[in-house]
């Protein structure tokens, strides 16, 4: 087997056990990346010699024999709407094509501190806004399961990255499914954790109250291990949750004995691929073979998601987005004066989808729709919460549908923003909510793609989640868990 | 498409400063209908007498200490500046009149 | 009767004196070499987020606990949405529709009556940063330049309803405001470094009439003087286009302060839509009782009390109370001085007088000069061991030297010299050293006495009696 092909805990065990350096095992991503990502495109920047100094640094440490946390000399690869001081930091959108971050963010931090190489910053829909990388102003990452086909967004560039073997763990942010949403398309363990359990400081903002960054790995140990290192309270956040971190990796093995998952009938209902509808509920009945108890459950409200969440989301992304006017970093047009700068710099800056978004967030908020749109979305937030909360009273987790159908073709919705909107149907209410939420694999449909399911806790319970996910990993048999990937074709197919 | 409309999408793409160009103004704004098609879905449901949920976490501001920290250095501050002057960002006359 | 009333609200902005910003650990210090001051977050950079400074909105909620201001429990930050280079995010972050505090009022003192302004609110948000023209003005100015130090700075906003009815009343009202805010110590109100500024809302109705006028907001008004001036001017310009039949636009207007006008700024962005939601990187600020409380207990006294309290404990008059007030150190060293003696009126003669003179003139600092140092000196002004004129000079020699008057007294010899023995040498001194004042006095000029009176109490440095040398002059001449 080689290196590159391991998951994050076995890596962490060799490294312990100082069967390999954390050299080797950067270099071995980096060749990787090197034979793969011409084909694939899912990084934005690589920044291979930081990697390589990290890894050396962790080496170093070892040899010393420092207490060393699980994770030190494990590559990792970093959507590029996480600030990275000194790297590139460009959200894919032209009017951050060249912004250098002169601050870490919180994440970041952490994972400097553990020791984990930073292979590069992963392509993404431009400011996080899409579901299939298309909206990068750069170029579009390719599935590592078709390359014909989309990763999903818009931290598609990170699910790829981990799909194919070019990073064993990776960052996301999930503002309404783009960590779930893209690991669902890649055959992975997307995690999008409660809203406030990992500190947002340094997540480019696309809309504050339901950014979340969250791991995606190829499995729940994975991204058990990941979330451990990245979650926890932040003086810098205030809206970062002033809790305990659990040891995650603990009791992973517990089981689902006596667990109550509930089915969200609703989502089956809907127009959804019937290979995906019938792999969740495959999924449900191994559960419920193996002592979870099953049930049906309603959430009326989930198809009245979508709108609040297409009117909240781009309501504070317009003005978030505010911010890029060409005066103090940024992509700056040429004009004769002030207001013509603005408007110049934000037209040429932002694209299409971008543009779309703040467009319907500056109607939502403008004078006389503001309480038809803006905070009429906000009180069905609320009732969504109140559904989730009446739910719980009756299950422990909520399991549904990832995304309705497996990855969909380059350019297959790119001109009609509503299909496009579409595909986040299964992840959106979870996020208006703020409740953990994760993708877990769900076998193969027929055409040969990866199909996801998901699974809902009610706030901090992640750890519930991933014991979930741990099992299902368990369970998995004769089922192809990575693409196969023919490399060697020069990077253009 | 009505006039009407055209006018309030021009009028938000001002507010918004974004610059549409004319064959992009009228894409956006049919997208912008169909896209409050769905956002409109919401106005079935009755909203009456519930509180708007403006964050998820029912949870107090958090207070920090009055004490000064240091400040980035001016060069980080003006790293990425499109247009520096001396220490300070320079920005194009102010007023459209020439 | 005048056939218009005027009518005029206020919207007061404080810049409160903490040591770090609003939302981050920047110095909140006034000057500073441009945008030397800045970080991640007052820049506004991708990805920053605040953090409220507790010293801010405690401070904030002094300021509302002295205006009568009712503290809400809980209250919400929100975003006005609006482009400005010197707005770093695109927003402010500011207090809509669940301010601070609401309602108030702040009694102060106008020709020698008390009034009273009622407020609208009171809250909390944050400054913007500065841009200097490269040029004239903003209208000619080929470029500016942004400097954000100032962004960030806790920002208090005080809005008045339309309560006040003349320019010169929105100057008392406005400087009766920044003394009470610098009582309890909020801010250092400075208008000309821009912590405190005001804008007007104003308007004319028929004298009599209840119902508003249309109201034009002026800006750029930079000093006291500058509120009531364009005030006045407004007032005068709406009235004329009123009785020639015009309308006043709702407009906002720009003090000028060369030629002294209010200029309408015609055509600058209709009415503005600040896109208000709630600031979703804060949470609601919450507010104990037990804080405020606490705020409350801690409040000083405030001017228009201790104005009340100087009278009715020392028997001051009003415009010496005011004095006290209006210069509170000085009122400070009063009531010290108080404490150890008890002629009040003398007192404050002394002090609001002389005292006052020699620390202006020599520039000494108030916190440096003792009390009981004027104590003294009045005492033994009082007992007659001095003469006034001493007691002048020894204020003087203790306020540059800080040196006890007691023992300057004492070792200066400057005790006061009295009766025909001690005098008569000096007397006589005088009179052989003038013949020609002494003839001139004969023969009738009685100005001449004062010349050798003068003599007399140069010879002694001032420690001899006037009257007691005028009168043995004209005994020892005439005889």
């Amino acid at each position: 087997m080689k290196l590159h092909e391991n998951t994050a805990v076995v890596l962490s065990q060799l490294l312990a056990k100082k069967e390999v350096s954390a050299i080797e095992v950067t270099q071995s991503f980096l060749n990787r990346i090197g034979d793969l990502d011409p084909l694939l495109k899912a990084f934005v920047t690589l920044t291979p010699e930081f990697a390589l100094k990290t890894a050396a640094e962790v080496d170093q440490k070892r040899i010393n024999g420092k207490r060393l946390h699980p994770l030190a000399g494990v590559p990792i690869a970093i959507k590029d709407n996480i600030c990275t001081e000194g790297i590139k930091t460009t959200c894919a959108s032209r009017i951050l094509s060249n912004y250098h971050p002169p601050f870490d963010a919180t994440v970041v931090s952490s994972l400097k501190a553990i020791g984990m190489p930073l292979l590069g910053k992963t392509n993404m829909d431009e400011f996080a806004m899409g579901s299939s990388t298309e909206n990068s102003a750069f170029f579009t990452s390719r599935n590592p399961w078709d390359p014909e086909r989309v990763p999903g967004g818009s931290s598609g560039g990170s699910a790829v990255a981990v799909a194919a073997g070019m990073a064993p763990l990776a960052l996301g942010s999930d503002t309404g499914g783009s960590v779930r949403q893209p690991a669902s398309f890649c055959g992975l363990i997307g995690l999008r954790p409660t809203y406030g359990r990992v500190s947002r400081y340094g997540l480019i903002a696309f809309a504050s109250s339901l950014d979340q960054i969250g791991p995606l790995a190829l499995t729940a140990e994975d991204a058990a291990l990941l979330l451990g290192a990245i979650a926890g309270y932040d003086r810098l956040d205030s809206t970062s949750l002033p809790e305990d971190v659990p040891d995650y990796s603990k009791e992973l093995g517990a089981g689902i004995k006596g667990i109550r998952i509930g089915l969200i009938g609703e989502n089956v209902d809907q127009q959804f691929d019937p290979e995906v509808n019938a792999a969740v509920k495959r999924k449900l009945t191994m559960l419920e073979q193996h002592g979870a108890v099953t049930g049906e459950v309603s959430l009326p409200l989930t198809d009245y998601g979508l709108g609040a969440y297409y009117l909240i989301a781009p309501s504070e992304a317009s003005s978030n987005l505010g911010r890029y006017d060409g005066v103090r970093y940024g992509y700056k047009a040429e004009s004769r004066h002030l207001e013509e700068m603005f408007s110049n710099t934000r037209g040429e800056g932002f694209g299409a989808e971008v543009k779309r978004r703040i467009m319907i967030g500056t109607y939502a908020l403008s004078a006389g729709y503001y309480d038809a749109y803006y905070l009429k979305a906000m009180q069905v937030r609320t009732m969504i919460r109140r559904n989730y909360e009446k739910a719980f009273q009756s299950f422990d987790l909520i399991l549904g549908a990832a995304t309705p159908t497996p990855a969909f073709k380059i350019g297959e919705k790119s001109d009609d923003p509503l299909q496009m909107y579409l595909s986040d149907v299964c992840n959106i209410n979870d996020a208006l909510a703020g409740i953990p939420s994760i993708s877990v694999p769900a076998g193969l449909h027929s055409s040969g793609l990866p199909m996801g399911m998901q699974i809902s806790a009610p706030p901090s319970g992640e750890k519930l989640l991933l014991a979930a996910a741990h099992f299902l990993d368990g369970q998995k048999r004769g089922v192809p868990q990575r693409p196969q990937l023919e490399i060697g074709e020069g990077g253009s197919k | 498409m009505s006039e009407d409309f055209l006018k309030e999408v021009e009028h938000v793409s001002r507010l918004a400063r974004l610059n549409l160009k004319p064959d992009e103004k009228e894409k956006v704004a049919g997208q912008l209908q169909s896209i409050l098609g769905i956002a409109k879905k919401i106005q079935e449901l009755d909203t009456t007498g519930v509180e708007p949920t403006s964050h998820v976490i029912n949870l107090p501001a958090i207070l920090r200490e009055d004490v000064v920290r240091s400040s980035l250095p001016v060069d980080q501050v003006l790293l990425n500046a499109p247009k520096r002057n001396k220490n300070y960002f320079q920005v194009p006359r102010i007023t459209a009149v020439e | 009767m005048d056939r218009y009333e005027t009518v005029i609200g206020l919207e007061i902005h404080v810049e409160l004196q903490t040591a770090s910003k609003l939302f981050c650990g920047c110095s909140a210090t006034f000057g500073g070499e441009p945008n030397s001051n800045c970080c991640p977050v007052c820049l506004g950079l991708p990805g920053s987020l605040p953090v409220f400074n507790r010293r801010a909105i405690e401070l904030a909620a002094t300021a509302a606990l002295a205006l009568n201001s009712e503290i809400q429990g809980k209250s919400r930050f929100d975003r006005k949405n609006y482009f400005y280079p010197d707005l770093p995010k695109a927003y402010q972050v500011s207090q809509y529709d669940q301010p601070l505090a609401k309602g108030g009022f702040l009694d102060f003192r106008i020709k020698n009556e008390i009034r009273r302004v009622n407020l609208e609110r009171v809250h909390l948000e944050e400054e913007a940063g500065k841009l200097l023209h490269a040029g004239e003005s903003i209208l000619d100015a080929e470029y500016s330049l942004v400097d954000y130090n100032r962004a960030g700075i806790p920002l208090l906003e005080i809005v008045t309803r339309p309560d006040l009815r003349s320019g010169s009343e929105a100057r008392f009202f406005l400087e009766s405001l920044r003394l009470l805010l610098l009582y309890i110590g909020v801010s250092d109100c400075k208008m000309e470094e821009g912590s405190l500024r005001c804008d007007a809302n104003i308007s004319l109705r028929p004298t009599g009439s209840q119902e508003l006028g249309i109201k034009t907001e002026v800006k750029n008004m930079n000093s006291f003087k500058a509120v009531e001036a364009a005030l006045e001017f407004e007032a005068v310009r709406q009235e004329k286009i009123l009785n020639s039949g015009g309308k006043v636009g709702q407009e906002t207007c720009h003090w000028n302060e060369e030629t002294r006008e209010t200029i309408p700024l015609r055509g600058k962005e209709g009415s503005s839509d600040y896109r208000y939601f709630p600031e979703p990187d804060l949470l609601p600020l919450l507010l104990e009782k037990s804080l405020i409380r606490e705020l409350a207990a801690s409040l000083p006294e405030l001017p228009l009390q201790r104005f009340q309290r100087l009278q009715d404990n020392y028997g001051l008059a009003e415009s010496e109370a005011q004095i006290f007030i209006d210069n509170r150190d000085l009122g400070d060293f009063f009531e010290s001085a108080a404490k150890t003696y008890n002629n009040y009126r003398n007192l404050a003669n002394w002090v609001q007088g002389d005292f006052l003179f020699q620390v202006r003139e020599r520039g000494y600092r108030l916190e440096k000069t003792l009390p009981d140092h004027l104590v003294e000196i009045l005492v033994q002004l009082d007992n007659g061991e001095i003469s006034r004129p001493v007691a002048k000079n020894l204020l003087a020699e203790s306020l540059k030297t800080g040196r006890s008057p007691l023992e300057l007294i004492a070792t200066n010899n400057l005790g006061r010299i009295t009766g025909r023995d001690q005098l008569l040498p000096l007397v006589e001194q005088v009179i052989a050293e003038n013949p020609g004042a002494v003839d001139n006095f004969r023969r009738g000029k009685e100005k001449a006495v004062a010349f050798l009176v003068g003599k007399v109490m140069a010879l002694s440095s001032g420690r001899a009696d006037p009257g007691e040398l005028n009168r043995l002059f004209r005994d020892i001449i005439t005889k």
